[in-house]
């Protein structure tokens, strides 16, 4: 059990697949600008890593043992579709939260966070549990990222900034002094 | 919108609307694989095989493939080159190969290739679709080289591996470090934009010598 | 900010709600199944391209490996690790490339000179994978590699860039006690950590402890066995292979995995 907790808390906090790994940067420089929309991206992630996790696994006990050389293209056609189809199930059972986070599905679909995953999951050789607790740290890194950098964007939409700098370099500079800060969580557990 | 010409389309990719330093595209490779200079030239490489091989056969077949599936079509071609990238690199360059890791693959979710297909490639003829994919995987690898080199000379005090910058040199360890590569990106950018400011308070200078009335932009 | 690529509602292909009524559901299935057999088949051709390469670069580096952690041997056999220790058959229905397996080294005479046992554990950044030479005679190391790190460079990467560190690792006897810098005492199980990398030299340590308390029994005990070096095939040039590099004599022969 320790040792899933070591591999959620070292994809959430050590190895953040944003601020360390540089998965998921689309949505992390354009949505970014509001706390609310960034928390509703951020979990929509999680879901659709955690239902990746699944899909994953599946592919590679059964599937893929026979031709590796098709992972790539089978995880993009299996998240693709996967996405496509939880966009419609929402669409038609639940109106209010597809207004609320249905136009960021189709978005993850290109998104590097979730294809980065299922590669590192493969890489690693993750068992199901293993590669479960994987998602659910990696989508909670995300959304911390992206909150985090939410929340000061919004914060800083009242600052005196110079005009030379209100482009998306001061973005990058803040996403900059995050990932350092992050870097003092490496060495957090050690065995 | 008038029609460009195949100079123009060649050209635009390359600077004033570079995928990475213009349109923020495909920041997850630029950012993560650019911490020496090989690594950057291999991944930029890569890109641009992709990139031209897929809009060649995107523009090849834009008749064939129905509307419906077309951002289907356009990643299954996409990513058909991406593998063959991969094997290649990892048949001819294992080092570099590990090096780049699993960023290879990632490739395939570059916004920028999927985004010249669905905007250029799919609706132009094979000739324009390869000038602009050469001008935009050019664009890229310059953006790459740029960074790579920046990230390189202050982490490393190295260029490919040589030392430039002597042996007294402390290297600035955080810019090979994911740290390093938020804030090269920020700092070009941040040149960039006052760059670009100065040019517009100058012709606003120029036009209105006795002040601005109201602070409207110009440019 | 540029407004990113959306992907329409039908990207999967298959979308029963939305009113395509200019092209047959058929049609579409029949574009994506063509143009994925045809990607499939150019993969495929380029796959069989590459493997063989693939797998030389692979047992090419397990060779150069097994060359630096043990005395230099001239060939070395891979043993496979089970239950009942250790066997230079795979076990049935094993996986020859995935298996865990130690190396045995052997010298121009065909005497044995060493074990090279792999072994990774979380260091301060990530997983830290290396190998090392063991004699199980006396219970000391021959020699240490690290194969993968992602340590921080300037502290952590030490343990692969300090040469001196890597040098400690010869001869010194296991279990390895780390000791801090200014505090040795010049017993043969000491090894110096890297000021600046605790937690990096550490783990080092602790991997070389765990695997030779997990297998010091059976390498001893196939140690005991007098094993000889089998007969050596006829030297097949391999791509790659430098002249000094030891000659795989493993009963299977053939390519191995690292």
């Amino acid at each position: 059990m320790g040792e899933l907790f070591w591999i959620l808390l070292s994809a959430m906090l050590v190895n953040n697949f944003t601020l360390h790994l540089f998965l998921g940067l689309c949505p992390f420089m354009g949505v970014s600008a509001k706390v609310e929309t960034a928390l509703r991206m951020g979990l929509a992630n999680i879901f659709v890593l955690v239902m990746t996790s699944v899909c994953v696994w599946l592919l590679n006990t059964f599937i893929l043992v026979h031709a590796p050389y098709l992972r790539l293209i089978s995880f993009i056609v299996v998240i693709a579709s996967f996405v496509q189809i939880t966009e419609m199930a929402i669409k038609k059972f639940s109106p209010t939260l597809f207004r609320q986070l249905g136009i960021f599905l189709p978005l993850i679909t290109t998104n590097c966070a979730i294809l980065g995953y299922a590669i590192f999951n493969t890489n690693r050789g993750y068992d199901f549990l293993q590669g479960l607790f994987f998602a659910i740290g990696a989508g909670l890194g995300l959304t911390l990222a992206l909150v985090l950098m939410a929340s000061i964007r919004e914060t800083s939409e009242t600052a005196s900034i110079p005009a030379a700098a209100r482009n998306m370099g001061l973005v990058l500079i803040i996403a900059g002094s995050l990932s350092l800060a992050f870097m003092g969580f490496a060495g957090l557990f050690t065995s | 919108m008038r029609e460009t010409t195949p100079r123009e389309d060649l050209i635009r990719g390359i600077w004033k609307e570079n995928p990475v330093l213009v349109q923020l595209l495909g920041l997850c490779p630029a950012l993560a694989v650019t911490n020496t200079v090989p690594n950057a030239i291999a991944m930029g490489l890569a890109t641009f095989f992709v990139l031209t091989g897929s809009s060649l056969l995107v523009s090849l077949f834009k008749n064939w493939i129905p509307s419906e599936v077309r951002i289907s079509a356009y990643i299954l071609i996409i990513a058909t080159f991406v593998t063959i990238a991969d094997l290649v690199l990892a048949a001819v360059v294992p080092l570099i190969h590990k090096e780049l890791g699993a960023f290879i693959a990632l490739i395939v979710v570059n916004c920028m290739i999927l985004g010249r297909q669905e905007a250029f490639a799919s609706k132009r003829p094979v000739g324009r679709s390869l000038l602009d994919a050469v001008g935009t995987g050019t664009g890229f690898m310059i953006a790459m080289l740029m960074m790579g080199t920046f990230r390189e000379v202050l982490g490393s005090g190295s260029i490919m591996g040589y030392s430039v910058l002597g042996e007294n040199f402390e290297p600035w360890i955080v810019m090979i470090l994911p740290p390093g590569g938020f804030l090269t990106l920020g700092f070009i950018l941040l040149a960039f934009g006052w760059w670009k400011e100065r040019q517009t308070e100058t012709i606003r200078v120029r036009q209105w010598p006795h002040g601005v009335a109201s602070g409207e932009e110009v440019a | 900010m540029k407004d990113l690529p959306t992907v329409p509602a039908d990207a999967g292909g298959d979308s029963p709600a939305s009113p395509s009524n200019q092209v047959a559901p058929g049609k579409l299935m029949a574009t994506l199944g063509i143009a994925g057999a045809l990607a499939g088949l150019v993969i495929v051709l380029v796959f069989e391209w590459a493997d063989p390469q693939i797998q030389a670069h692979r047992a090419a580096a397990l060779r150069a490996a097994v060359l630096e952690v043990l005395s230099e041997p001239v060939s070395y056999q891979s043993l496979y690790v089970t239950p009942s220790g250790l066997s230079a058959t795979a076990p049935e229905g094993v996986d020859t490339v995935t298996a865990e397996k130690v190396f045995l080294g052997f010298d121009e005479a065909g005497d044995p000179v060493g074990y090279a046992v792999t072994g990774a554990e979380p260091g301060f950044q990530d997983f830290i994978h290396l190998i090392f030479g063991y004699d199980p005679a006396g219970g000391t190391l021959l020699g240490m590699l690290v194969l993968e790190s992602k340590e921080t460079p300037g502290l952590g990467d030490k343990i692969f860039k300090d040469m001196n560190f890597v040098d400690e690792f010869r001869g010194a006897e296991t279990p390895i006690v780390g000791v801090k810098q200014g505090r040795a005492t010049g017993a043969a199980d000491e090894i110096d950590m890297i000021t600046g990398a605790t937690i990096s030299s550490r783990t080092v340590i602790e991997i070389i402890n765990h695997r030779v308390e997990a297998l010091g029994a059976d390498l001893e005990e196939h140690a005991a066995t007098s094993p000889r070096a089998p007969a050596r095939p006829e030297p097949v040039p391999v791509d790659g292979a430098a002249e000094a590099d030891p000659v795989d004599v493993t009963a299977e022969g053939g390519e191995e995995g690292s």
